[in-house]
């Protein structure tokens, strides 16, 4: 049951119901004051139908000049807020101006719907599918009345998807059997989003320090590409160790990147912290990996929607030693939706 | 930071730690009254979370361990109940794996784990070596310690053993050694990674903590042991070549010690027997894991005793092994066990330079004892071994270590105490040649041991080579060797020595005199380089020996008289006059006088008349040129009388010569009594109370005469020293001469010179005034007149004679 908030006019009372609703799947979404809502899911090449009820309160008439259901698909920057950027936009016209005296429902459809982009709430950066009634008025201005709605897409399996291709990668970088060290004090501006753009100037930083001879290892995911409800499979093999780990923890980072050029924001967070390991290793030690991704809230990859923003996942390896200094070693890895999940 | 923390740290964390566990236990209670296993896990994980510390010593580690694992008892409870929490094991399985901290994952997966094998939804095999495989990631080693060895408790009643039900299908023992030999190697790593970390200066004391923990590692072995279906195949190609190689490269002493000792507890005897090589070729390997750590770590403390003992553990087990039960000896020697042992030990002490001499030593006496229990009967693999001790013997200048000594004396006596018999060990050519690497001390207790064991079983040596090995052996309280420092010698300990030695000579026998001979040469040669301080001890013997087998031979007769045959009596004598000899020039006339006149005497039965003079004659030389003490003169007189006396072979002329010499040395005396016994004494030289004996009563009056006059003259020299005349003594004896004589029926003795003697002998007493003139003579002369009395009241024949006689 869908229940108006937000706009609340004496004049009349709004909602928007979904023709399966009922029956149609919810998830919950957060909101922006942090409550959890449960809205409709939808998929791309949906038709989204439904009615529109305009009551009036007691005896009053609405006066207007249309009335029209709009399908939204708008990003929005927290930086730019209030500043919708659509770039899906449907219209229906449901009513010719006129006047309401009473209750009076509108059927709609949209057929066929293309929504290319997942719903997403970022740090930066909010993907949303709204449909909004906006009962026009000439003089008291318009009543507008929003229904979010849930997009999610499903990805097909990935053609190729070995470990092989993991570990190739890997070897693209020089130092993949070394780590980059994260100097608590020297590398602290590091830690967030520069060090991230390019690889290349951490590694002079890490030659630098010397590390390649302290910590030689070698890991491996069985993938390079999960889906939600994936398990990550690997190992860490150690091929030198001169230093003593303390432990060593696994994480899921996301980089969430918005805007283009010069004004490109990046945000990374930490989503999973998952010890691999307690205490120190030695040489020729292989520890296993096993971390199970549906505990965690995570998107699929996003890349490059409509040229505002990214969402790239990387698995961070972790070492910290026993002066609590960190060594660690990323490595991006594909997000999807698989079909047959649940959600 | 647990290093440098006192004790009084350590409880206080202990205590929280407890307390933390029993927190968070008490919320876990409720999340499982409520069936809530989303709490259940939350606060399991929590709980299990306190285990992570590592400020805790091993011990308190335990404590800690054993709060939680009681808790984890009833987790798994809930866990089997699946209608209590609704979730399929599968489910759980993958659910535990959530937890973010390895740590408590670990435990609940393991925990989980025994659920879904038990549940029989998996594998059991797939589950366990999933299990064992994720431990991997607690790397610490106390942590992952007792972590793996819960794993390997939860799961020890469900190994896919024979006569399990997790067995079968896909799921074969082989599975569960597999599983149980990957932790134990996981565990072992673990476990000898405590000594590589932290600073040296604690090593002690992680020393101390791993001898703690090792039980965990040992007791995968103890769960091999145990597995039911291992056979000794699946042993020999699997299991051992596994655990051996775990422990020949851990490179750890604490660590291989302690395995091989588990190793060698936990499977059977038989098994040990059939990999003999394998294991011993560990063994060698041990070795060459502790000297390259001997070259790292300059604290390690008495490197290499570990394969001593080892080797000597496997040894000793295989021996009781062998001794439980005769059937099983066809194996060893199929196995060949003896070669493969020696050569196992040759190698260790050949690449092991460093080991003392004491630890060569020790691995020798298990082998021997090894030898001696499963091959009693082969001599040669005894010997053998000797041989090595002695080649390693050998190699070391000086033998001066006290602990390698005792170990050498060990391995000389086990073959006497197994054989009871040294004469099976006199056969051991290598014997001699390890006892020549003993200090004259130690030389001694073993040469003490030999002769104590000889002694003990009344065991007889009868060959000469024998004899000859023998005193090889005994060299050592033969003779002075080189060095020895004669003062320091204990006076006691010295005669004891001797006289056991001297107690050995009466133990070589042999019936056949010839064989008897060359032993009594034998024997001979070796006790003449004895020196002067023991020829007395040990002469004695020897000619008292050679003296029996004369006597031998005299008893056989005459039959034994061809000219090849060396055993004569004559041959004999021969030699024991030049032992003698020695014996006189030691000096120890007296002693060599005795045995001149024993020898005589054995030459008189003999008929040997010119031996028998000869030996007289060197009595005589004797006793004319080294006796000069008074008193031993007139104890040598009397032995030459009485032996003179009893001899019957000299003829007249000889006999005469003799007699002679003997009257004339006891008349020229010193003391005038002594004298005068001498000479009475000597009167019984021409009266012997034989069938055939010479009875020349006019020479016995003679003597007896000149006796009185001497006691006469003796009494008149007390007068004129003393005043009184002494007592009447010598007079009453030679009354009693007298009497005998009489009795005897010698011509030459009247009734008269009795009478006047018993006269002469009142007048003396009456003379002496003096008040204690009774004492001394008094009751022998008044029992000598009763017995007169007394013959002359019984009548008869010597009744008759006394009957002359007037009192």
């Amino acid at each position: 049951m869908n229940y108006l908030r937000g706009a609340f006019k004496p004049a009349c009372n709004i909602s928007i119901t979904f023709t399966d609703g009922k029956n149609r799947k919810q998830v919950p979404v957060k909101k922006d004051n942090g409550q959890m809502v449960m809205n409709p899911l939808f998929h791309s090449q949906e038709t989204i139908a439904g009615k529109v009820c305009i009551e009036p309160y007691q005896g009053k008439k609405v006066e207007h000049n249309g009335v029209k259901v709009e399908l939204l698909g708008q990003i929005e920057m927290y930086f730019d807020r209030g500043n919708f950027y659509d770039f899906t936009s449907l219209v229906r016209e449901l009513d010719v101006p006129g006047e309401i005296y009473e209750n009076k429902a509108y059927p709609f459809e949209f057929p066929t719907v293309e929504m290319p982009y997942e719903t997403y709430n970022g740090v930066n950066v909010r993907l949303r599918y709204v449909l909004k009634v906006t009962v026009t008025r000439g003089y008291a201005g318009s009543i507008v009345e929003y229904q979010d709605f849930v997009v999610r897409n499903y990805s097909p399996l990935p053609p190729i998807n070995n470990s092989i291709k993991v570990r190739s990668k890997l070897s693209q970088f020089p130092g993949s059997l070394s780590l980059f060290i994260l100097n608590p004090f020297a590398l602290k501006p590091l830690l967030a989003s520069d060090m991230l753009n390019s690889f290349g100037p951490l590694l002079d930083v890490q030659m630098e320090v010397g590390i390649e001879d302290c910590l030689h290892i070698e890991f491996e995911y069985n993938k390079s590409k999960y889906h939600l409800k994936d398990v990550i499979l690997g190992k860490v093999y150690f091929l030198l160790v001169r230093i003593k780990i303390k432990n060593m923890d696994l994480e899921i980072r996301r980089r969430e990147s918005t805007g283009a050029g010069a004004n490109t924001h990046v945000e990374t967070e930490t989503l999973a912290k998952f010890e691999l390991m307690d205490g120190a290793p030695v040489r020729g030690e292989s520890i296993p990996v096993r971390l199970f991704l549906t505990p965690y809230d995570l998107t699929p990859t996003h890349k490059n929607i409509n040229n505002k923003f990214s969402v790239k996942y990387y698995l961070n390896l972790v070492l910290v030693d026993e002066e609590d200094r960190r060594y660690f070693k990323q490595q991006e890895i594909t997000l999807y939706r698989l079909k047959d999940e649940s959600s | 930071m647990r290093r440098l923390a006192g004790v009084e740290d350590e409880e206080k964390w202990l205590a929280e730690g407890i307390a933390g566990i029993q927190h968070t236990a008490f919320f876990m209670h409720r999340a499982l009254d409520a069936n809530n296993l989303r709490e259940v896990l939350k606060y399991s994980a929590l709980m299990l979370s306190e285990l992570r510390t590592s400020k805790l010593s091993p011990q308190k580690y335990y404590d800690l361990y054993m709060r939680a694992f009681d808790e984890l008892r009833q987790l798994e409870v809930f866990f089997k109940d699946e209608s209590r929490h609704g979730l399929p094991v599968v489910d759980l399985y993958e659910l535990v794996q959530h937890a973010g901290n390895i740590l408590p994952r670990m435990y609940l997966l393991c925990t989980v784990g025994s659920v879904y094998i038990k549940s029989k939804q998996a594998p059991s095999k797939d589950v366990l070596k999933d299990l064992v495989e994720m431990c991997r990631g607690v790397q610490h080693p106390i942590r992952g310690l007792f972590l793996r060895s819960y794993l390997a408790q939860v799961s020890r009643d469900k190994l896919p053993e024979i006569g399990s039900e997790y067995e079968g299908d896909a799921n074969t023992v082989m599975d569960a050694v597999e599983f149980v030999l990957q932790n134990f190697t996981e565990m072992n790593k673990l476990w000898v990674r405590i000594q590589h970390q932290g600073p040296g200066t604690v090593r002690e004391k992680q020393e101390k903590e791993r001898n703690e923990l090792r039980d965990l590692v040992g007791k995968n072995l103890h769960v091999l042991g145990q597995i039911e279906g291992v056979d000794l195949e699946m042993y020999k190609e699997t299991v051992l070549p596994r655990v051996l190689e775990q422990v020949v490269n851990c490179k750890d002493e604490l660590a291989q010690y302690y395995l091989m000792e588990c190793i060698i507890q936990v499977f059977p005897d038989e098994y040990h027997l059939q990999t003999l090589e394998t294991l011993l070729a560990a063994c060698t390997q041990l070795m060459v894991g502790g000297l390259s750590d001997l070259s790292v770590l300059p604290l390690t403390i008495l490197p290499t005793v570990d394969t001593k003992i080892v080797l000597t553990q496997l040894m000793d087990r295989l021996s009781n092994y062998a001794a439980s039960s005769p059937d099983v000896l066809h194996e060893f020697l199929q196995v060949e066990a003896f070669a493969k042992l020696s050569n196992a030990i040759g190698k260790v002490i050949d690449t092991q330079i460093e080991m003392p001499i004491v630890g060569a030593m020790t691995l020798f006496v298990s082998l021997l004892t090894f030898t001696l229990r499963v091959h009693p009967d082969r001599l040669d693999y005894v010997d053998q071994i000797l041989g090595a001790c002695v080649v390693k013997l050998s190699s070391v200048p000086k033998l001066e270590d006290a602990r390698a000594m005792k170990q050498v004396v060990a391995l000389l006596s086990a073959p006497l105490e197994k054989y009871n018999d040294i004469v099976t060990a006199l056969t051991l050519s290598n014997y001699p040649r390890v006892m020549d690497h003993l200090d004259d001390g130690t030389n001694k207790v073993m040469a003490m041991l030999i002769i104590q064991s000889i002694m003990k079983n009344n065991s007889c040596i009868s060959t000469a080579d024998k004899v000859e090995v023998l005193f090889e052996l005994i060299k050592g309280l033969i003779k002075d060797l080189d060095g020895t420092d004669t003062e320091e010698l204990d006076e006691e300990d010295f005669q004891e020595e001797q006289n056991s030695v001297a107690r050995l000579i009466h133990m070589l026998d042999n019936e056949e005199p010839e064989e008897m001979l060359k032993i009594i040469c034998v024997v001979r040669k070796h006790l003449m380089t004895g020196g002067t301080r023991r020829l007395p001890f040990t002469v004695p013997p020897l000619v008292f020996s050679a003296l029996r087998l004369v006597r031998q031979l005299d008893s056989q007769g005459g039959d034994i008289t061809g000219e090849e045959v060396s055993a004569t009596p004559r041959k004999i004598f021969q030699i024991l006059n030049q032992t003698i000899e020695v014996l006189s020039s030691v000096p120890c006339p007296e002693l060599a006088l005795r045995l001149y006149l024993q020898c005589a005497e054995a030459a008189s039965d003999c008929d040997l008349e010119p031996a028998a003079y000869e030996f007289f004659t060197q009595a005589f030389i004797l006793y004319e040129e080294e006796i000069a003490d008074s008193k031993a003169q007139v104890t040598a007189i009397h032995l030459i009388i009485g032996t003179l006396q009893r001899i019957n072979v000299f003829g007249v002329e000889n006999r005469d010569t003799l007699t002679h010499k003997a009257t004339g040395y006891s008349a020229r005396l010193l003391k005038k009594p002594d004298q005068c016994r001498a000479v009475y004494a000597c009167s019984h030289l021409f009266w012997v109370d034989d069938i055939d004996g010479i009875k020349d009563g006019e020479r016995a009056l003679l003597c007896l005469r000149r006796a009185l006059r001497i006691a006469n003259a003796a009494q008149q020299m007390s007068n004129a020293t003393r005043g009184s005349s002494g007592p009447v003594t010598l007079f009453v004896e030679i009354l009693n001469k007298y009497i005998y004589f009489y009795e005897k029926g010698n011509p030459h003795i009247t009734p008269s010179d009795i009478q006047s003697l018993i006269e002469l002998i009142n007048t003396e007493m009456q003379s002496d005034d003096n008040g204690n003139r009774r004492t001394h003579s008094d009751p022998f002369f008044t029992s000598t007149l009763r017995y007169i009395r007394f013959q002359k009241q019984k009548g008869g024949l010597i009744g008759d004679k006394y009957d002359l006689i007037k009192l």
